[in-house]
């Protein structure tokens, strides 16, 4: 379809973007708008599907000039297979989320769906973009909407960790600028394809100056991706904002690891700057692992648990990433698959679980301050999907207990397969010759992390299902309950049909792993010639 | 007038880093703002520094290199610019909802002791 209509590519930002905008002329009719957010989030997740399905065909690589203009001049976005793997993630996951933001969440504020959807323009286009500005932009996109959904529901403690989360966020965006500047100032160009191009003509005077650039840029990914010692944002801020917000946050560290792992396998494959930083990520991956298995450790709160298991996954990624390897690459990037679809899914059950020895009422979101006129708490009686249900504390147990065996990575489910993967590529000589003392600590590190989720989330298990508080049994909302459900049944179906995904995550490390393809699909994209009506009027003029 | 807009953006992006790391959320806010000044001068710097030299093309000058200046930075700075007032905007609105709920100034708002 993308040879016959290679629009669609622009189609994940250009949808949230109109949805949003008539979300917001939608005002006040709430199941009006519930409908809209969920069928645009349903398009977009439709979309991203078609846009892998294409992707899985040869040469794997199509770009979409805006405004038709060539490529290092204009504006392109490209999708090869990992971006199309990232659209999906994030269709399912917003999915999810918007699902679940449907029972209660949604009422909470005015504006949640029209951010909601700003949020998911910002992630598509980030994930598609083929040059630096407009991945400021869009990282700017998907910020400005971040901040705005992170308070929503308002309440002192989301207050406070927004105002760590947005002061932080607003330096990693200069140093981005600074960095992008200095690309700018040596190559002189801003196309990623392009800048991968060039870089080979760079002097040895200059060089010093690009790594500066580039050391610059790849700190602004490294505060959105977590690493260690950038991370003491993440944690109160996920803890503290609501469930469904949360799952969607859970994406957005992975749009650092994304631009991180794009910018560094295209500009530094091959050349005189090969490999440039790897050791660096490498070890940040690795402090990394280990500050997110102790904080799981430490951490009652189940909240605080996800936060730590995300940075856990993030040093994952960057130390997996920063071997450099295309087989440790490849399962490192179903490893993401995995890890992201189970965290979200423990960030919508961690709401869930807090709720069992509440009186069974739902629990009304912890404001601190009282419902103004422009907070639409109760406009409606009946919510848009289903009415509320006890469940018995048994089956919610049940949910929480494969929920940490998907984050842990325990067997039987794709976290395992994750993992084993992840394992078996860091000894397999193939690629990257003989196993040295870091991937041995990689490999120390990825199974205590396993280690000590498995025991903070058994203790939170304990404390919350064997309690003797917890003999109410909660009541969940359909759309609640189908949204974990789904998630989880994801990872079900990501275990299953593990084979076929692996092989599409290790065509797409090789697609990474080898950037003249996605430089000469950007850099050859030809213009779609004009009508040749248009041309004559045009040549008609004066 | 390199050395003069190296200094500038030195001092201003000195200042910010200081300002940064106070505790007070004033402070933090006014360093963020000084700090998007130094950045946009820096992308500014990156398209060299000419004076007399428009980026737009103009009939009566020749079109090359020599008479123009690079529109790039110019365009990236006006984005840059309008990103940053508008984070910093909502960043105010936060500082001031911080302000009411905790009835203190202090970034992590902790009250003190009477």
């Amino acid at each position: 379809m993308i040879e016959r209509h290679p629009d669609i590519l622009v189609a994940p930002v250009v949808l949230p973007l109109l949805a949003a905008a008539l979300l917001l002329l939608l005002g006040h009719k709430q199941r009006l708008k519930s409908l809209v957010n969920i069928a645009a989030t349903a398009l977009g997740l439709f979309v991203a599907l078609t846009i892998l399905l294409r992707a899985s065909a040869a040469p794997g690589v199509s770009a979409y000039l805006m405004s038709n203009w060539e490529a290092p001049f204009g504006i392109v976005l490209v999708a090869d297979r990992l971006t199309a793997l990232m659209l999906v993630l994030v269709g399912v996951v917003s999915l999810g989320a918007a699902l679940y933001a449907e029972a209660t969440w949604t009422r909470a504020g005015v504006y949640f769906h029209a951010l909601f959807q700003m949020q998911l323009m910002g992630l598509n286009g980030a994930f598609l973009t083929g040059d630096l500005f407009n991945l400021f932009v869009f990282f700017e996109v998907m910020l400005a909407a971040s901040y705005g959904l992170h308070l929503h529901g308002s309440g002192w403690p989301r207050v406070r960790t927004g105002l760590h989360y947005i002061a932080v966020n607003l330096v990693a965006s200069s140093l981005f600028l600074v960095g992008v500047a200095v690309l700018y100032g040596v190559v002189g160009t801003l196309s990623m394809a392009d800048i991968a191009d060039k870089l080979a003509l760079v002097p040895a005077r200059d060089r010093g100056l690009l790594h500066a650039g580039v050391a610059i840029l790849a700190m602004a990914f490294l505060i959105k991706a977590a690493v260690w010692p950038l991370n003491a944002w993440l944690v109160p801020a996920y803890a503290s904002t609501s469930a469904p917000v949360a799952a969607i946050f859970a994406l957005m560290t992975k749009v650092g690891i994304y631009a991180l792992v794009r910018l560094w396998t295209l500009f530094f494959s091959s050349g005189a700057s090969a490999q440039l930083g790897g050791t660096v990520l490498l070890y940040a991956g690795l402090a990394t692992i280990a500050f997110g298995a102790l904080g799981v450790l430490a951490s009652l709160s189940l909240g605080r648990i996800a936060g730590y298991s995300i940075i856990v996954s993030s040093g994952t990624l960057v130390a997996a990433l920063g071997t450099g390897n295309p087989t440790v690459t490849s399962a490192a990037l179903f490893y993401m698959l995995s890890a992201t679809l189970a965290v979200s899914a423990l960030f919508l059950i961690v709401e869930l679980v807090e709720r069992i020895g509440s009186d069974g009422q739902r629990r009304v979101p912890d404001y601190d301050v009282e419902p103004g006129e422009d907070t639409n708490l109760d406009d409606e009686e009946a919510p848009l999907v289903g009415r509320a249900f006890p469940v018995s504390v048994a089956q919610l147990g049940l949910a929480f207990m494969l929920c940490a065996v998907l984050v842990a990575g325990l067997p039987p489910f794709s976290g395992f397969v994750a993992k084993l993967s992840l394992l078996t590529a860091l000894l397999s000589p193939s690629g990257g010759g003989p196993a040295n003392a870091a991937t041995w600590l990689l490999f120390g590190l990825l199974l205590v992390a396993g280690l000590t989720t498995t025991i903070s989330l058994s203790r939170a298990g304990i404390r919350h299902f064997w309690s003797m508080a917890g003999r109410i049994p909660p009541r969940l909302k359909v759309a609640e309950a189908a949204s974990v459900l789904g998630l989880i049944v994801c990872c079900i179906v990501l275990t299953l049909w593990a084979e076929p995904v692996l092989r599409t995550t290790s065509a797409a490390a090789e697609g990474l792993h080898s950037p003249q393809t996605y430089i000469d699909a950007v850099l050859s994209k030809k213009s779609v010639p004009r009508p040749t009506g248009a041309a004559t009027e045009r040549e008609a003029l004066p | 007038m390199e050395v003069i807009l190296a200094l500038v953006i030195g001092v201003l992006g000195g200042a910010a880093v200081w300002l940064v790391l106070r505790p007070r959320t004033f402070q933090l806010i006014m360093g963020l703002t000084l700090l998007s000044y130094a950045v946009n001068l820096f992308i500014f710097s990156m398209g060299s520094l000419f004076i007399h030299k428009p980026p737009i093309v103009r009939p009566v000058a020749p079109t090359d290199l020599e008479h123009y200046t690079d529109p790039m930075p110019q365009s990236l700075v006006l984005t840059a610019i309008v990103i940053g007032f508008a984070t910093t905007a909502l960043f105010l609105v936060v500082l001031l909802a911080s302000r009411g709920l905790s009835g203190n100034d202090h970034v992590d708002g902790s009250r003190e002791e009477p």
